[in-house]
């Protein structure tokens, strides 16, 4: 279907506006493209995932008996033979924010119908997830060589090493698979599959628009956010 | 029907003769707002695998999902008959022993609440019913919707491989609690819980993707017309159901991953230092508690998601099988969102004897017990629904009445145990076992029986038989009272529950001739399930064919272009919606019936509300 654009509709600001909305037929939010609006409920959902993650380590944090690694020395990376507490981190997060901004100016050169723009674009920001993705690799391996393990490690708490890999693990399959479509859709739009109407997709009648970068953003955008979350409450904390 | 589409229409009203897509000049009172969407492309399958297999129609689904989800019903029930048999008759089936006695405990638990229930709730009536009652061709993503029914089912079949592995399935309880249920000694410690803990992985991906798709449905693709508030019950029960479990089951996916690495490479996420025969285990420094809040904060919901779509369904079967409008539908939906949003406020009231902070208990008390008023304002809004009603007393109001009746005892008995002072004695005694039967047991399964005999004319296009039905009711309701009614007294005396045998107890005394009735009851109740079985294949094969719209029911899936629907459900035209769906014996009307569809012209001279 195609995405009936929000200025097709003489919109009410504020509460007024949303209570009209809400108590109008056939949409609730009125032009929202089915995708996009199952996305946001999706990363809702989502949310409350990483959520029950995130206060699963804060309270095994507070109730383990042994004394907690420090952070900063834990990820502390050797540069110019000194040793730079959250280096590391800090290019990760970097490079993630970074390629949150090329998947933006995406979706802006998408409705603008600028499929070149746009592939690039989406192939800069897959391959930004991809350099954050290797980084993680390389943090992981340096950890794992310094005798961290899920079930023990040298510094402390054996639950720092449980939750580190777990929850880093599980953010990490999200950005992989952000990653793998962010390649597939990079083809997409540089195939042309959203121009001219749209290419009907495999095994399905709905033809393809813009507004799945747009969708595919707002996936990319949440992993990220997600990652501030996680990079405050390991790193900082 | 791009004719009707309006791209570019706004919400200012436009020359009315355009857009109300009726044939010739229709009075401007039966305005309704242009289509904002072009209609949805279907994918229609030509093959028998894309037809009837890998179906991405939401009703084929949503059968795909009703039959599966009773399957395990069948097995959970089959497990309780050998439950009940120990506990009646101990030590007469010898193959029983207290291992696999567990295993059938959490089996039958697990099965029946996550399985059960909530497939069949949700991904049985809310496939078929959605779609249908808020005027959509179909569900909005019918691929992803049938994955969700493929998950499932493999999500099925993995728990049902549990029953063949070494050790057989789990025994650690429905609730699965740490540290026992991973450590040697607990029945199917080894194998059983892996699989248990990979399969609800799965069903809650394969939910998620079921759930998206229902919520879409409700809220971005209803017909013209269509207003929230015109929606029947049962979408709001199912839908509201929808969000409590898109939001409650990340924390049993969160549980079941941190379990798994607990089982898989030794992590000690819930595993505190534990004392073995004199040893110290590998594990340590974990919370068995954080475990239990993050398995209630998804168990407590749970509860609400198996009861919402049943209070949902249940207010429609009453309206139409009453020939009334639904009392206070405003209350009723706000009661549903209600109950919704406190039921993740309440987890703890669980855990009252786990030793948690006792101001914990204080607060989780309080919450449940707010709780019963909204649930207690649906009670009353049935039964003043049937007041002065014109009931019909078929099988489907039978079931009615009889979920009004289990639920209420459920729910006082609930009011009991949400008392902190009143719980900790009564904690793991059968009276739990009896309120908990009571109310998310034999309650909803009331309203899947009324439902099923409801809608089977509208999915098979035949009438079940009613003798066998008033049968099967009267078997199953007094069979259930017989069963459960009992156990609040054995609660009372004490008799803990979970227990293989009582042996030489105390309690044994007053409890033996108790035990065999109750196993009594059990049998006859699992096997009245078989007289619906029957009456389903005799209807399918010698049934009378049913007249359109058999109950003469307002909502939109009785109003399809055939019955039983194709895929499109509607035919040519989508139906456009004037009305609430309870307008019944409305005094100066035709029929004591007024159809969604009917504009308000057609209805001038009666006393039909403004809806």
């Amino acid at each position: 279907m195609s995405d009936p654009k929000i200025d097709g509709f003489e919109l009410k600001p504020g509460f007024r506006g949303m209570a009209s909305d809400t108590g109008s037929d056939q949409t609730m939010f009125k032009g929202v493209h089915w995708g996009k609006a199952m996305m946001w409920i999706f990363l809702l959902s989502d949310t409350f995932v990483f959520s029950c993650f995130l206060i699963a380590y804060m309270k095994g944090r507070g109730s383990t008996p042994v004394e907690w690694p420090n952070p900063s020395e834990v990820f502390a990376l050797e540069a110019f033979g000194v040793p730079v507490p959250l280096l590391l981190i800090a290019l990760m997060t970097f490079v993630l924010i970074t390629s949150s901004g090329t998947m933006a100016l995406a979706v802006k050169y998408g409705y603008e119908k600028n499929r070149k723009m746009c592939g690039w674009l989406v192939l800069a920001t897959a391959i930004g997830g991809l350099t954050f993705v290797g980084m993680q690799a390389y943090e992981w391996s340096k950890l794992i060589h310094e005798g961290v393990r899920p079930w023990e490690n040298p510094f402390g708490a054996a639950q720092f090493g449980s939750f580190f890999f777990m929850i880093t693990g599980f953010h990490g399959t999200h950005v992989s698979i952000g990653v793998i479509f962010l390649f597939i859709y990079a083809y997409k739009v540089f195939a042309g599959h959203y121009e001219n109407g749209g290419k009907r997709g495999w095994f399905t009648t709905m033809k393809g628009d813009y507004v799945e970068i747009e969708i595919l953003g707002l996936y990319w955008h949440f992993v990220d956010l997600v990652w501030v979350f996680i990079f405050a409450f390991f790193y900082l904390w | 029907m791009s004719d009707e589409y309006e791209n570019k229409s706004g919400y200012q009203a436009q020359s009315s003769e355009a857009l109300t897509g009726s044939a010739g000049s229709t009075p401007d009172m039966d305005y309704v707002r242009p289509a904002e969407l072009p209609e949805q492309d279907l994918y229609h399958g030509h093959t028998f695998l894309t037809k009837w297999v890998f179906c991405q129609d939401a009703k084929v689904i949503g059968v795909q999902y009703f039959l599966t989800a009773v399957f395990t019903g069948i097995v959970g029930l089959i497990l309780s008959w050998l439950m009940r048999l120990q506990l009646g008759f101990p030590g007469l089936a010898g193959f029983i022993t207290a291992e696999h006695y567990y295993q059938f405990v959490t089996m039958h638990g697990m099965i029946m609440v996550v399985y059960f229930l909530t497939a069949l709730f949700l991904g049985g009536f809310g496939n078929y019913l959605i779609p249908l009652m808020v005027g959509a061709r179909d569900m909005v993503f019918p691929y992803v919707n049938m994955l969700s029914f493929w998950m499932f089912f493999v999500a099925v079949a993995i728990l049902m491989a549990s029953f063949f592995v070494p050790g057989g399935p789990t025994g650690a309880g429905w609730t699965l609690y740490p540290p026992q249920t991973i450590l040697e000694g607990t029945p199917g410690s080894g194998m059983g819980i892996l699989l248990m803990l990979v399969s609800l992985a799965l069903f809650v991906i394969g939910f998620t993707m079921g759930g998206l798709n229902y919520m879409i449905t409700v809220l971005q693709a209803r017909t013209r017309g269509m207003t929230l508030m015109r929606m029947p019950l049962t979408v709001w029960g199912i839908f509201t159901a929808t969000v409590l479990a898109m939001l409650a089951f990340p924390a049993l996916l969160v549980s079941a991953i941190m379990m798994t690495l607990d089982k898989v490479i030794g992590t000690s996420f819930f595993m505190p230092t534990i004392l073995k025969a004199g040893e110290v285990l590998e594990y340590g420094g974990g919370s068995p508690i954080l475990f239990q809040h993050l398995f209630w904060f998804f168990g407590h919901p749970e509860v609400y998601i198996v009861a919402l779509p049943a209070f949902g369904i249940v207010s429609d079967l009453i309206s139409v099988h009453a020939r009334k409008n639904i009392f206070g539908y405003r209350m009723m939906v706000w009661a549903i969102v209600g109950i919704g949003a406190l039921s993740f406020f309440v987890w703890a009231h669980h855990m009252y004897v786990s030793g948690m902070n006792p101001w914990f208990g204080f607060f989780f008390a309080t919450t449940t017990l707010i709780i019963a008023v909204p649930t207690a304002m649906k009670v009353y809004n049935w039964i003043l629904t049937l007041w002065r009603g014109n009931i019909r007393i078929n099988t489907v109001m039978l079931w009615c009445l009889g979920f009004i009746v289990t639920f209420v005892n459920g729910g006082i008995t609930g009011i009991f145990l949400g008392n902190v002072s009143v719980d900790v004695p009564l904690s793991d005694t059968y009276f739990v076992v009896a309120h908990f039967h009571m109310v998310m047991g034999i309650a909803p399964v009331m309203v899947i029986m009324g439902a099923v005999y409801h809608w089977f004319p509208l999915i098979t296009g035949r009438l079940l038989n009613e003798t066998l039905g008033k049968w099967h009711f009267w078997a199953t309701f007094l069979g259930a009272y017989s069963i459960y009614f009992p156990m609040h007294y054995l609660g009372f005396i004490g008799v803990p529950r979970r227990y293989y045998e009582m042996y030489d107890s105390p309690y044994m005394t007053s409890a033996v001739g108790m035990n065999e009735f109750i196993s009594l009851a059990a049998f006859l109740v699992g096997a009245a399930q078989f007289i619906l079985i029957f009456n389903i294949i005799k209807t399918l094969k010698t049934g009378k064919p049913a007249p359109k719209n058999p109950w003469k029911a307002n909502s939109l899936e009785w109003h399809t272009s055939t019955q039983p629907p194709e895929h499109g459900n509607f035919g040519e035209r989508l139906p456009v919606v004037h009305r609430w769906p309870y307008d019944f014996s409305v005094p100066g009307a035709k029929d004591d019936f007024i159809p969604q569809t009917t504009p308000p012209s057609e209805v001038v001279h009666t006393k039909v509300e403004k809806t």
